[in-house]
């Protein structure tokens, strides 16, 4: 019995195993690039924003795919690209003891403060 | 405009068909990858290409189209061989960068042999692009410091745009040059074939001459050897050898093309020529 299952991002979908699965059986992995996923920060000083994937045969080429692909319309001013198969994800099917004990701790959010009206943006 | 001699405006007209030729018909070859990529993300990456091409066209059509409504009447009449085109001029209306791109016959195009070479396959696709992304931030590069500050502008505009072509292509000549035997072999095959189209680049025409002299143009005599070192560095990286052949293609600056210049135009100007005027 497997006690630990490990879910990577590529092990969802149906294309995303071209480069995230060990399951060679369904998929052709030797003839497809790998899948990359795309961080894009949209102005100096903003945080690099997941805004995609693509495939791509390395890293170099996946920067240029990437700004050919998100960067079209100004969207960018940096990028990172890292492959999906490094990226770790939590597993969907213990969604439930993972994140619906969040539900009913509503005191964890700040609303429980009076905040005067000249403070903006909060 | 008007008290520059009339042989100079002619000049600078020619010379600026000759780089938005270029670049149109570069764009057009590179378009019909739309929809046909290999992959969703080189499709695109072509795409963006071909419209930096045609956004460069534009610009140089635009500069034309206002060199040609200044010249007298008698200069503008037949200087263009189509009758549309000789029609709406004799008619006094003033020429756009549209009825440059849509009305103009073969030969009064006069971009290099080059540009107007078939897609074939990926490797014939990249080493075209390739060959005239070298020449072609070379040419910005100095294109830029030209006289007259409209051609400097464009040139510094598109010059961002060229380098990006130019490290694409090197790296797809690169990739598949150094890649499996199979991809080493359709890259040297497509290197082997265009290679007699590259002289054509550097051949001074009489308009890229006079525009020389006047401090306009560029000295395509001095971008050459550049051109030759940085192609050669690419290929050694690539392990493509060098062709050997010194023999070169000629004609497409003086309006003799190929035969596949035909076929674009066709595919290009089918619309206007069909339903004049029509917009969507």
């Amino acid at each position: 019995m497997q006690l630990i299952n490990k879910n990577l991002y590529g092990d969802y979908g149906d294309k995303e195993q071209a480069g995230g699965s060990n399951d060679g059986a369904k998929h052709n992995t030797a003839s497809e690039w790998p899948l990359w996923e795309v961080f894009i920060r949209s102005k100096a000083g903003l945080d690099h924003k997941h805004a995609g994937s693509l495939h791509a045969a390395d890293a170099e080429m996946a920067i240029e795919n990437a700004r050919d692909v998100y960067t079209r319309r100004m969207e960018g001013v940096s990028i990172w690209v890292v492959e999906s198969r490094y990226i770790h994800a939590s597993d969907p099917g213990e969604s439930a003891s993972m994140y619906e004990p969040a539900n009913d701790k509503i005191y964890r959010h700040p609303t429980f403060y009076d905040l005067p009206d000249e403070l903006k943006h909060m | 405009m008007t008290n520059q001699p009339i042989n100079e405006s002619i000049n600078q007209l020619l010379y600026a068909l000759e780089l938005a030729d270029n670049a149109l018909i570069i764009g057009h070859r590179i378009s019909e990858w739309c929809g046909h990529g290999p992959v969703l993300e080189q499709d695109i990456a072509l795409t963006n290409t071909a419209l930096d091409h045609l956004g460069q066209a534009r610009s140089f059509y635009q500069f034309a189209a206002n060199i040609f409504n200044a010249l007298p009447a008698d200069q503008k009449a037949n200087f263009f061989s189509s009758p549309v085109l000789q029609n709406k001029i004799a008619a006094g209306e003033n020429i756009d960068e549209d009825d440059l791109a849509y009305l103009r016959d073969g030969w009064d195009f006069r971009n290099v042999l080059l540009v107007e070479q078939p897609n074939k396959d990926w490797a014939f696709t990249v080493i075209r692009s390739f060959f005239y992304d070298v020449y072609n931030f070379y040419f910005y590069t100095e294109l830029q410091k030209s006289k007259v500050a409209e051609l400097a502008a464009i040139a510094e505009k598109s010059l961002k745009e060229v380098t990006y072509h130019l490290r694409w292509s090197s790296e797809w000549v690169i990739r598949l040059g150094d890649g499996t035997e199979e991809s080493h072999e359709r890259m040297q095959t497509a290197v082997n074939e265009r290679w007699a189209f590259t002289g054509e680049l550097f051949q001074m025409s009489e308009a890229d001459k006079v525009m020389l002299a006047e401090g306009i143009g560029i000295d395509l005599n001095a971008i050459k050897p550049l051109w030759q070192q940085r192609v050669a560095e690419v290929l050694q990286e690539a392990t493509i050898t060098m062709p050997a052949s010194t023999w070169m293609q000629e004609g497409g600056k003086e309006g003799r093309h190929s035969e596949h210049l035909g076929y674009i135009l066709a595919e290009l100007q089918f619309m206007q020529r069909a339903y004049p005027n029509m917009e969507w």
